[in-house]
């Protein structure tokens, strides 16, 4: 399927939740956020929450900062 | 009161040590968790941003920090209110918790807040639930709406943030601690432990301090030393200064001198 994941446009397997994207991409479920078509979604809802064709998505993690 | 004894409260969260410490610049992971720990911080601040998709299993920052340590996510590299917003809420849906340091960038050359989407944005982050700490200009009657809005905390540039250059104008720090409840920290611009025990000296609540740590020559030396200082300037206020003088004073008793030649 074919996803815009933060600001590239990638194809990947057919996946249908975002818990099932962060595997695939294989992308720790731990302190990472991820929006969906500009939706925050919660941590409880990766297992739910639907992944679908042309979706856009962010996916992000904590880096060092001041 | 020993500076130890103290407590610092920020919103519902208490802190023993007031030294905040940034996680960026490190030459290496390691060398940042050695820093955090000799600088006895509680809180430390991280940036989000998105997961490298080609190095997916990189080691997390979050595995060097600490574990009694607590984290201030920021919103640095936003420009407006609906960015920070944004990145916050992202932040908290991590499941790191409701801290929030809030930057919003108005000038890139000087890094200098903007003061209006800062305070529309602190308006909103407050009342979402948020406890956050404002990154702003040292201006008096700005620190004053934030504290209105519901900052938990305002934190006034020394100078500009990487800059080094210490707290040029002590002056604005004190007039923002005259007028405003909730703690003040100098947070940017402090390049050297004098820097930091002068702001701790004049009364501010606690310095948050990245670049003089993770740029010194030998980081972890450095950390310990602005743990030093901060110590040293908090206690050195609570203590009470003495007022300067226009001229001498003997420190010496005046009478029974030896007779001269």
């Amino acid at each position: 399927m074919q996803l815009t994941i933060n600001g590239e446009e990638r194809r990947v397997a057919e996946v249908d939740t975002v818990a099932a994207l962060l595997d695939h991409l294989r992308v720790s479920h731990q302190a990472v956020a991820v929006m969906v078509n500009g939706a925050i979604v919660a941590r409880e809802r990766y297992a739910e929450y639907p992944v679908k064709e042309r979706d856009v998505l962010e996916i992000v993690r904590f880096v060092g900062g001041g | 009161m020993e500076p130890s004894q103290e407590v610092l409260k920020v919103g519902k969260y208490q802190f023993t040590s007031r030294l905040f410490v940034g996680t960026g610049k490190y030459a290496s992971w390691e060398e940042m968790r050695d820093a955090i720990e000799a600088s006895g911080t509680e809180l430390v601040t991280v940036a989000l941003r998105r997961v490298n998709l080609n190095n997916p299993a990189e080691p997390s920052l979050l595995d060097f920090i600490p574990k009694q340590v607590r984290i201030l996510p920021n919103t640095a590299g936003c420009h407006t209110a609906d960015e920070a917003l944004q990145v916050a809420e992202l932040a908290r849906a991590s499941g790191i918790g409701d801290l929030v340091k809030l930057e919003v960038i108005g000038d890139d050359p000087l890094l200098w807040p903007d003061p209006v989407d800062t305070l529309k944005a602190t308006e909103r982050l407050a009342a979402a639930g948020f406890t956050v700490m404002v990154y702003t200009s040292p201006d008096p009657v700005l620190a004053m709406h934030l504290e209105k809005a519901g900052a938990a905390a305002v934190m006034p540039l020394g100078s500009p943030i990487g800059s080094g250059r210490g707290v040029l104008d002590t002056e604005a720090v004190l007039r923002i601690k005259e007028r405003v409840s909730v703690p003040v920290v100098v947070d940017a611009g402090i390049g050297g432990p004098a820097d930091a025990a002068l702001a701790m000296e004049i009364g501010a609540d606690a310095v948050l301090i990245n670049t003089a740590i993770a740029k010194a020559k030998h980081p972890v030396a450095m950390a310990r030393a602005m743990r030093l200082a901060v110590e040293a300037g908090r206690l050195g206020f609570l203590a009470g200064r003495m007022a300067p003088q226009p001229a001498a004073s003997p420190s010496s008793p005046v009478e029974g001198m030896v007779a001269g030649r």
